[in-house]
Order: C-alpha cells, then sequence, then structure tokens
C-alpha cells in the first residue's frame, strides 16, 4: 500500500443532482503515468477536481499522498505575469533569491524557452503557453501531476510534439501523472495504464496496462495496438480490422486488459 | 514623410485648415454679427488678451485641480469597494442595483444639493465631479472581477496564494485593463461635468469663464473658452491612454 499515491474508492458525485461519478475505484502507484479516457463531458475534469481537492466527493473516499498540481486545458497563465514570473509561482516560498533564479533558469531551459522568459502569455504560442505551464507545475516538485487535456487546445502536429516534451520533462522524475483526454492516440502514446469511462454519469468501462518504454511513436505497434483494442472496446472498429490485429500477436501481448 | 505620419499627423491638420478656413469665409460674407459668430482672428486676440492677463491658465488650472482632487478621490475610493463588490456575491447582489441608480442619475441634478451644502468654490464642484467619477468606477471594477475568469482564482489557490497577495496578484491584475478603460471614461466625463457644474458654482475655471464671457456678451471669449476645453479634453484621454502601454496591461488589450 505503500506506493499507492492514489486510491478512489467507490466514489460517487453530482452537481444539482445530475450524477456525474458512479462507484469509480481507482488505485494510482507511485511514478505511474495513468490516462483516463471518456467522451467529452463525462465527468474527468470533475474527477480531477476530486484528485486535487478542489471538491470533496459525495460519497467515497480518496486518500491521496503528497502534493497535486493541476495542468489547465487552456489560459491557466496568468496574462498579467511574465513567462518568468508564471513559472515562479510554482517555487515554494522557501529558498532563497539566487537558488530560485538558478531553478528558474533550469525550468526555462528544460521547456526551451529561455529567450521567452520577459514575454507575456499573449506574446507566445499556444504551443509555448502549455509549455510554460508545464514548466510551474513541475517548479514545486509536486508529487502527483494532474493534466486536464492539457493539449486539446492545440493543433495535431503541436500536441504530438508537446506529447514527446512530456515524455522528457518528465524523463527522471518520480512524478505521478494522471491525464484525462478524450484523445485514445495520446493516451495510447503516454499511459502506463489507461481507464476507460463511460458517458455520464462516469463509470469505468475498461483498463488497459500498457509495457512499453517512452517515448512512443504514433506508429508504434504497442500504441497502434492500444487504439485498436481501445477503439474495440468502444465499438468503432469494423470486424475486419480486429481480425487483422490478432495476427499482430506480438503486440498484443505487450497490451493487456 | 511615410503613409502612416502622413495620415495620422497631415490629414487631421488639413482638416484643421479647412475648417479655419470655412469659418473665416463665413465670417467674411457676414451672415451673423461679430457677438453671434467671432471670426478666427478675433477668438485669437481674445485667447491672447486671455492668456497676457493670466486669467487662461488660472482657469486651466482651477479647472484641472477640481478635477484631478474629484476623479483621484473617486478612484481611491471606488476601486477597492469595486473590488470587494466584484468578489463578493451577497455585497453584489445587495448594492449593485443602487450602484447603477446613482450611476445613471446625472451628475448635474446633484447641482442644486451640491450649492446647498458646500457653497461656492471648489468643493461643490469636486464632488458634483466624485460623484460619476465614484459610480462609474465601481460598476467597472465589480463588473470587471465579477467576469475574472475562474480559472485564475483557482491557479491562485493551486500554488497557496493567500488572501492578501491575492488581491495583489490576481484580482486586481485581473481587472486592471478595465479599470483603466472606465477611468478615461470617467475623466472624459469629469470634463464635462467640471464645465456645467463652474458655470453655477464656481468663481473661477473654464466653466465659469465660459459663463462669464456669455455674460460679459464676449462672444469671442466664449469660442476660445471652448477650444480650450475640447483641446484639454482630447490630451486628458491621450495622458490616460498612456496608461494602457504599460506591458503588464497589455493582454487585456490585444487578445
Amino acid at each position: 500500500m505503500s506506493d499507492k499515491v492514489l486510491c478512489l474508492q467507490n466514489v460517487c458525485h453530482s452537481f444539482e443532482g445530475i450524477e456525474v461519478l458512479q462507484d469509480i475505484s481507482i488505485e494510482v502507484d507511485r511514478g505511474e503515468f495513468v490516462v483516463i479516457v471518456g467522451p467529452s463531458g463525462c465527468g474527468k475534469t470533475t474527477l480531477l477536481n476530486l484528485i486535487s481537492g478542489f471538491h470533496k466527493p459525495a460519497s467515497g473516499s480518496m486518500v491521496r499522498l503528497g502534493q497535486t498540481r493541476m495542468v489547465y486545458q487552456s489560459d491557466g497563465l496568468l496574462p498579467w505575469m511574465t513567462v518568468s514570473e508564471n513559472i515562479e509561482m510554482g517555487f515554494p516560498s522557501v529558498g532563497t533569491r539566487v537558488s530560485r533564479a538558478r531553478q528558474l533558469s533550469k525550468l526555462l531551459a528544460l521547456v526551451c524557452l529561455e529567450s521567452f522568459a520577459n514575454h507575456y502569455p499573449h506574446q507566445i504560442s499556444p504551443g509555448m503557453r502549455q509549455r510554460v505551464e508545464l514548466a510551474r507545475a513541475l517548479a514545486g516538485e509536486a508529487s502527483v501531476l494532474l493534466l486536464d487535456e492539457p493539449f486539446s487546445s492545440l493543433d495535431y502536429q503541436t500536441r504530438l510534439l508537446m506529447r514527446g516534451e512530456l515524455v522528457s520533462l518528465l524523463a527522471g522524475r518520480a512524478t505521478t501523472v494522471v491525464l484525462v483526454t478524450h484523445d485514445i492516440e495520446e493516451a495510447a502514446q503516454l499511459a502506463d495504464r489507461i481507464i476507460v469511462l463511460s458517458g455520464r454519469p462516469a463509470r469505468k468501462t475498461f483498463e488497459l496496462h500498457l509495457d512499453a518504454a517512452r517515448p512512443r511513436e504514433p506508429t508504434d505497434q504497442i500504441v497502434v495496438a492500444a487504439m485498436r483494442r481501445l477503439l474495440d472496446h468502444l465499438g468503432l472498429l469494423n470486424a475486419d480490422l480486429i481480425k487483422r490485429s490478432e495476427r499482430d500477436k506480438d503486440a498484443w501481448a505487450a497490451v493487456s486488459v | 514623410m511615410n503613409t502612416q505620419s502622413a495620415k495620422s499627423v497631415a490629414l487631421p491638420v488639413a482638416t484643421c485648415l479647412a475648417g479655419l478656413a470655412c469659418w473665416s469665409l463665413v465670417c467674411s460674407l457676414h451672415f451673423f454679427s461679430t457677438s453671434s459668430l467671432p471670426s478666427p482672428v478675433d477668438v485669437a486676440s481674445g485667447f491672447n488678451e486671455e492668456v497676457r492677463s493670466g486669467r487662461l491658465v488660472a482657469d486651466v488650472a482651477a479647472s484641472l485641480y477640481r478635477v484631478g482632487i474629484g476623479v483621484v478621490l473617486g478612484t481611491l475610493a471606488a476601486v477597492p469597494f469595486g473590488l470587494w463588490l466584484g468578489y463578493y456575491q451577497w455585497p453584489r447582489a445587495a448594492l449593485m442595483p443602487a450602484v447603477n441608480f446613482f450611476r445613471s442619475l446625472s451628475p448635474l441634478a446633484w447641482i442644486p444639493f451640491a450649492i446647498l451644502w458646500f457653497g461656492i468654490g471648489d468643493a461643490p464642484v469636486i464632488f458634483l465631479i466624485l460623484m460619476p467619477a465614484f459610480f462609474t468606477l465601481t460598476l467597472a471594477t465589480a463588473a470587471a472581477v465579477a467576469n475574472t475568469p475562474e480559472v485564475y482564482f483557482r491557479v491562485a489557490t493551486d500554488y497557496d496564494i493567500n488572501r492578501m497577495a491575492l488581491l495583489r496578484k490576481v484580482t486586481f491584475p485581473a481587472a486592471l485593463p478595465q479599470i483603466i478603460t472606465a477611468l478615461r471614461l470617467t475623466a472624459g466625463i469629469a470634463w464635462m461635468v467640471v464645465v456645467a457644474a463652474e458655470m453655477v458654482s464656481g468663481k473661477d475655471g473654464l466653466g465659469f469663464a465660459v459663463w462669464d464671457a456669455r455674460n460679459g456678451q464676449r462672444a469671442d471669449l466664449l469660442v476660445c473658452n471652448m477650444i480650450v476645453i475640447g483641446i484639454i479634453g482630447v490630451m486628458l484621454d491621450r495622458l490616460l491612454q498612456c496608461l494602457t502601454t504599460l506591458r503588464s496591461v497589455r493582454w487585456g488589450y490585444e487578445r
């Protein structure tokens, strides 16, 4: 139990009589990358809000070890602060000015935004803004990172690049990640484990473990196999394709239900 | 001279000269008597007379002083009050209709009370400027805070920004671009109010000068004062517009 960072048991939640989450139980290991997939409006964000402690579950229990940091879909940066000032918000209030400056330049280098340190969010591209958000979230060495569709407002190419950047940002950190998305390709590229939620009220309908190193390309066998499994589960795959996918035995083996 | 500066400088100057030419032409045709339409030359000599006597400078200073005090006091009171109203739903629900009522009330309707309570001089005029300044700015500030995206406050909570710092780091800067816009609007209103207020309860100032010129049947001085009032009004707005060039508020105008 000691390496469980998050433990939700039979969590239910509703807003003004509308049931949003129904009997959700999820355990997350330290350092695990969990992606929660579900249709828009199913309650994914509510689930993250419960995990972050912003909402209290109506019933069930939620135990969380360590601090969480949330990365929002878009516009989570404070527009009146520069890139540097936004990232500095993430630093814990302890620490000297020198050590903060050193940390800041390290983070700016990590997200390749050294020359944009004094720019304001509206002066940089949406992809850069999400990078700043990630840097800010990583600044405080939070143990659990919650990502709420962090790349959904970006174009496809930028989204692909950002997935790669997220992987390299997390490399060498013991950060636990819970990412919600409706993009199953994103899920297959990033996750150690994918949890599929139904439409509202959200229930857990499927769970998929992916045992492969990151970074993964969208065309990697394991990614394709995982996507097929998910599409199959969601009833979005036609029968011929299922037969074909069954031939890719090796890839199927690495993707376990 | 490039096209841009030609457009922004030469065209307005040309328009102005054309206007002066038309004005001179109409005067030279003697359709109206000089006492009802003075010529540009009359106005220029009136201007000269006013400047030499020192009256114009004193009037401008008096009016600017009253507007300055009224707007500054109004801002100092309205911004904190508006931030509070915007942030808390209950006070907003309770007080916004009243704020809206007073904002919709013409400040000139207060003139009788202003004179009754404060007599003649600076005080009633400042009071008459303070009223619209306070209510306009309160409303704008409260609306700006109430419409601040929820996510900024979420982020502030995520990153442990405490209550006092919240005001300084989130609530106020989030509303600032709209506060600056409201301040420009307020200064415009104040500059209009000061003229009317000084007409009835002043003993100097540009509004009083206009009234005095009318009483003395000096149409040249009347036009001279009108021109000065218009020019200073534009300059005041230009001055406040400088606030919008602050780097930390540009986001509010460029998005």
